[in-house]
């Protein structure tokens, strides 16, 4: 039988404030323990939440990035469990009205050796917020557990899609979109190693061609793309044969073992789901009106698909380069920083995408840590597009800026790779070039092409690679007619 | 909706409370009495009524993302029955 497997997931996107959701207490990652953990955070008797501002702005800038309906009202609510990492007992939550609605976001799912790149619109079901509980330290102190609570209370966004997803692929496409935009709009930090960005991974199979939902299992807390990929095929595939040799799915949740590859159901806690939901009598509900929208709506960036629009019909981009170019807000704020200070932008695009792409990878950077800045870049690019150096020179150059070197002109000079424009000078290299080489001229009016090449490369040898190639061309072109 | 004592024993489960059997029975009362009201109040109309989720019609007021709490872990780990190192020590959690 053929399967289809059927992915949803939940996304836990710790939203970059300075205090937490409900109180003045500092997020800053990497405190001493509990240095951060006040009165609210450590849940004294007495103490009342009073919702941040900024954490509601950064939930409603997400909901009019994916085009969802902002609820007027929402309302939030206690999820009442025990764990002591949670010392009030309930994590403060929403939940029957969450301030983010129905929304959708459109993912670009890459190639494959089986198939074509394709687009496809995955579905928010809803996006709620949320506080953060603390930390679990094991095996500091023989027999207990320590708790560090700074991070309780920190806000979240959680980010709910519809079952819509059908591969591993599409899956972890979103997710890479999630988190790229998640940072393009500026209300997270994306560092997945400090746990600012968890993905939860709800994974069902069905005979293909059939419309009812498989039982799901619920993959927790994956924090690298990498893992989630692994996660899911291994979790399908082990569906899939548990079904076939006549099991059945038991809906669990489940976690990755990345040494081993493998996902294994965690213990079962007794009633874990039983969370007796009710609206917490201390917060009243929160109004979002037209004006907040309007007003946070005006300090949004522009967002990546209108960018890559805009950059198609402005700089005249391939829809390819243009999608590359605004994968990352700052990729895309280099590129733009390079156009603006005189760099050609179908060049800068390239460059970009190329040089600058490559070192960083091999370097495991990102484009903020680029040695060479964007200014730098496009006086590189302006000493191409004025014919001062080819394309084959300026690579040379770049290497020297990549050492930290930004000084263009003096490694130009330095080096000795201006580009060689003389008419005269070039027509005299090519007339010493052919007097030493009449037998590729015979063999030329033969009809042979690659003597015309090996001539173009004898020329470019005898300028020591400084000679406009276009220009050797077209004299030689000319000579030999 | 009725209630019976499995259903008492297991609400106080879920909320850690430790109850013994006479206990429950005398919860199982009130409980009942408490859902009898409810289902006394269900035989209002409430068609075309918002349902409100607090009992003040008025909304959230926001607080400043500006950091206003210093450091007072010192001050409230005195209250802790044991710490080490900054952290709050707890009976193992195994997870």
């Amino acid at each position: 039988m053929e399967w289809e497997v059927v992915i949803g997931l939940e996304t836990h996107v710790q939203l970059q404030t300075k205090t937490k959701i409900f109180t003045g207490a500092s997020t800053a990652y990497g405190a001493e323990p509990n240095t951060q953990a006040c009165d609210v955070s450590i849940a004294l008797p007495g103490v009342l939440p009073v919702l941040n501002k900024e954490a509601v702005a950064c939930a409603v800038k997400f909901g009019l990035a994916v085009d969802a309906e902002i609820a007027p009202r929402s309302v939030f609510a206690r999820k009442n469990y025990f764990y002591p990492d949670l010392p009030k007992g309930y994590q403060i939550s929403q939940f029957e009205l969450p301030v983010v609605g129905k929304g959708e976001i459109t993912i670009q799912v890459p190639e494959t050796k089986k198939q074509a790149a394709y687009e496809k619109v995955v579905g928010i079901t809803r996006a709620h917020l949320e506080e953060d509980a603390g930390k679990s330290v094991h095996g500091a102190v023989d027999g207990m557990s320590g708790i560090d609570l700074n991070r309780a209370g920190t806000p979240l966004l959680e980010i709910v899609t519809e079952p819509d997803m059908r591969s591993a692929a599409e899956a972890v496409t979103y997710a890479k979109k999630l988190h790229e935009l998640v940072q393009w709009i500026g209300i997270c930090d994306g560092n997945m190693q400090e746990g600012s960005f968890r993905c939860d991974v709800n994974v069902s199979v069905r005979p293909k061609g059939t419309q009812a939902l498989g039982t799901r299992r619920e993959i927790k807390n994956l924090n690298s793309f990498k893992f989630m990929q692994q996660a899911i095929a291994y979790e399908t595939q082990w569906q899939i044969e548990t079904i076939e040799d006549g099991g059945t799915i038991e809906q669990a949740t489940i976690l990755f073992n990345p040494d081993t590859g493998e996902t294994r159901a965690m213990r079962s806690k007794e009633e874990a789901n039983d969370y007796r939901y009710f609206p917490d009598p201390d917060l009243l509900p929160l109004e979002v009106t037209e004006e907040d929208k309007a007003r946070i709506q005006a300090e949004m960036p522009e967002l990546p698909e209108a960018m890559k629009a805009r950059f198609e019909s402005e700089y005249a981009l391939s829809a390819y380069d243009a999608a590359a170019i605004t994968t990352s807000r700052a990729v895309a704020d280099y590129f733009v920083e390079t156009v603006n200070a005189g760099g050609d932008a179908k060049l800068a695009a390239n460059w970009v995408m190329g040089g600058i792409s490559a070192k960083l990878n091999a370097e495991d950077k990102i484009i903020t840590d680029s040695p060479i800045e964007a200014k730098a870049l496009a006086l590189l690019l302006k000493r191409i597009a004025d014919n001062t150096i080819s394309n084959n020179a300026a690579k040379n150059v770049f290497e020297e800026m990549w050492l930290g070197n930004a000084d263009v002109d003096s490694i130009i000079e330095a080096k000795g790779l201006k580009q060689v424009s003389d008419t005269g000078a070039i027509e005299a290299m090519v007339d010493e070039v052919l007097a030493a080489n009449p037998k590729m001229i015979e063999e030329y009016k033969a009809g042979k092409e690659k003597a015309f090449n090996a001539l173009v490369g004898q020329t470019m040898k005898a300028s020591k690679g400084k000679a406009n190639p276009a220009q050797v061309n077209a004299i030689l072109k000319e000579k030999l007619s | 909706m009725a209630l019976n004592i499995p259903d008492i024993k297991r609400i106080a489960h879920l909320a850690r409370i430790e109850i013994d059997d006479a206990e429950a029975a005398q919860t199982l009362d009130k409980l009942s009495g408490i859902l009898s009201l409810i289902e006394e109040m269900q035989a209002v109309d409430t068609a075309g009524i918002t349902p409100m989720s607090h009992s003040q019609d008025v909304v959230q007021r926001l607080r400043d993302d500006v950091v206003t709490k210093d450091n007072q872990r010192d001050v409230f780990q005195q209250n802790a029955p044991a710490v080490d190192s900054g952290l709050y020590l707890v009976p193992k959690v195994i997870e």
